[in-house]
């Protein structure tokens, strides 16, 4: 094996850089907007989150002070922090794996089911506000259609305080969420499993494939690791990214923090109180969680089939 | 030996493999119990919007409607046009930073996601890898940080701080490449740079009547995630704000705008349902190539 030396490899590089000189261009217009708008937020919420930084002053540098404050001082942010933690463990293991068993079981229908099914699957992910209606089947009073359904089965003589009572508010966040789980993850396991060669499966019933787990196992789940990836990638972006649900239900910041997510700390550092270095530190938290996250799962996924 | 393996085959092309009618009683059953639970909230939001006053308050909750009627509807359009600010004006803002935000994104994405499946340039494998792990990153996640460049560009309070960080979504540009290397054969293209085509023709007269397909699903996804922005934190003028933000304050209007509240959510819901309905198919077949591989 002949190694080649870095300034060769540099060179090497140059010349090629330098004859296909028109792809930078083509690259150009969404690459600036890229850099702008998505590199450059990690980027600055690393560094400002180093930061003492108003919007209004130069920023001042203060070390480590802000991760100090987030992790020591900020009981609040270890709320958020636990809550976030708890709806990614239990909405995006729930979630990603109800897309799965969901997509394959629609799978074996035929085409018109099928549509429909994806159709009423997919529905809550994209509805806009319409998860507001939750707040009309969780209400307090006798009129929300769990206490109703609760009330006359005789399970209960008095309607249960779902939306005020702290015990039930990051459950509740946990259903919605759950319901409007089956996204852009569930579409790719849909279409990917259309496309899988039907004579994979016939060679493995040869080989001695007994039933439609083994099947699933050994053949189709192996066969759509790059869905199942892009899956994972869909599911930490939309658990990680919780905070809009518990607004909208319990409004912000919900009672004793308790459906208080990082998102909403977040939002509440950077758009009411304007302490921006402290909010950068907390986005940067976030990026490395999703982060730490996605390798996790990457490596979970490469077992699959052994 | 043979003969039964042959048989074996035969029983698989008829009735798909390793299946029990059983089994696929079981997983329908499932499903359909899976299906209530998705579709029910959202049949309550329908029949909701529908109902008169004495229905929405009536004891026990109904989940249909009995004598269905549009007042909510004409009270919604008749507390909008009380506004100070037509509520035309706010379709606008979302119909044009909708328009503006996926035209760019289109061909933006498709030059990028061109270049990055079909030639071969130093960089490149580092400026996908980022656009992957940037999937992660969306829009609420980088708000704040975003909101400081958006400061320093002098771009808060203006269309500009909607439809730019839109048109960079890093889903356009993954979805596009992934569709270009399943649909584009470079044969073709290499015919073309035979017969002297430049650079910028082969993209615009080849690659692009191509990947049509793939800007349905593209127009599709920006619409629904500017449907569902209310432009907070960027916009302060109420004249740049989106219909969802006119929307979002008749639902905050308590108890006495319920019947309008309802028909707020019908009409959020809506749009996204009815896109997604007629286009489904070519969404599916766009999300085919939409693995990540390594």
């Amino acid at each position: 094996m002949n190694k080649i030396s870095l300034g060769e490899k540099i060179r090497y590089n140059l010349r090629l850089a330098k004859k296909n000189y028109d792809c930078y261009l083509f690259l150009l217009p969404f690459g600036i907007l890229f850099a702008a708008f998505v590199v450059m937020p990690v980027a600055i919420s690393i560094f400002f989150g180093f930061t003492d930084f108003n919007l209004l002053e130069m920023p001042e540098l203060v070390g480590l002070k802000n991760y100090q404050k987030l992790f020591v001082d900020d009981e609040i942010f270890t709320i958020a922090f636990r809550n976030t933690i708890i709806i990614a463990l239990v909405v995006g293991p729930i979630g990603y794996l109800a897309s799965l068993l969901i997509a394959w079981q629609i799978n074996e229908l035929n085409n018109v089911l099928r549509a429909v099914m994806v159709t009423i699957m997919y529905a809550p992910s994209i509805s806009g506000g319409a998860y507001t209606i939750w707040q009309y089947i969780f209400s307090n009073d006798s009129y929300g259609y769990i206490n109703s359904v609760l009330i006359s089965l005789g399970v209960i003589k008095k309607p249960v305080q779902f939306l005020s009572d702290t015990e039930w508010m990051l459950p509740i966040v946990i259903i919605v969420m759950i319901w409007m789980s089956l996204g852009a993850g569930f579409l790719s396991f849909v279409a990917g499993l259309k496309t899988i060669d039907k004579s994979f499966y016939e060679a493995g019933y040869i080989e001695g494939i007994k039933s439609r787990w083994q099947e699933l196992w050994f053949i189709t789940l192996p066969t759509m690791k790059p869905q199942l990836m892009f899956g994972a990638v869909m599911s930490i972006t939309a658990t990680f990214s919780a905070g809009a649900v518990g607004t909208q239900l319990f409004g912000s910041p919900s009672t004793d923090y308790a459906a208080h997510t990082i998102i909403n700390h977040l939002e509440d550092y950077g758009n009411t109180r304007f302490e921006m270095g402290y909010a950068c530190a907390i986005a940067t938290v976030l990026f490395a969680l999703m982060i730490i996250c996605n390798e996790l799962i990457k490596r979970l996924l490469n077992r699959v089939g052994t | 030996m043979k003969k039964t393996t042959e048989k074996k085959v035969k029983r698989i092309s008829r009735a798909g493999l390793a299946r029990s009618v059983g089994g696929n009683a079981v997983n329908f059953i499932f499903l359909c119990i899976i299906a209530a639970f998705m579709a029910l909230p959202l049949l309550y939001v329908i029949s909701n919007a529908f109902k008169p006053m004495d229905e929405i308050f009536v004891y026990p909750p109904r989940l249909y409607v009995i004598n269905p009627t549009l007042s909510n509807f004409k009270n919604l359009s008749s507390l909008m046009s009380q506004s100070w600010i037509p509520f035309s004006r706010y379709i606008f803002n979302s119909v044009f930073v909708t328009a503006i935000s996926t035209f760019l994104q289109i061909i933006f994405a498709s030059m990028a996601a061109y270049v990055l499946e079909k030639r071969e340039f130093p960089g490149k494998r580092i400026f996908f890898g980022t656009v992957v792990i940037s999937l992660m990153f969306t829009a609420t996640v980088t708000a704040i940080p975003n909101y400081i460049i958006m400061n320093s560009l002098n771009m808060v309070n203006t269309y500009f701080a909607l439809i730019l960080p839109a048109a960079a979504s890093s889903m356009g540009l993954y979805l596009m490449k992934q569709f270009i290397a399943t649909s584009v054969p470079t044969v073709i293209l290499e015919a073309a740079r035979v017969d002297g085509a430049s650079e910028m023709r082969i993209f615009w007269q080849i690659v692009m009547p191509l990947v049509k397909p793939a800007w349905l699903t593209l127009i599709i996804f920006s619409f629904q995630s500017i449907w569902s922005t209310t432009g907070n934190g960027y916009i302060y003028t109420e004249t740049l704000k989106p219909l969802n933000y006119a929307l979002s304050q008749v639902v905050s209007g308590g108890v006495a705008r319920t019947g309008s509240a309802a028909a707020v959510a019908f009409i959020m819901l809506l749009p996204p349902l009815v896109v997604f309905i007629v286009s489904q198919s070519n969404i599916l077949n766009t999300m085919a190539s939409s693995g990540i591989k390594e």
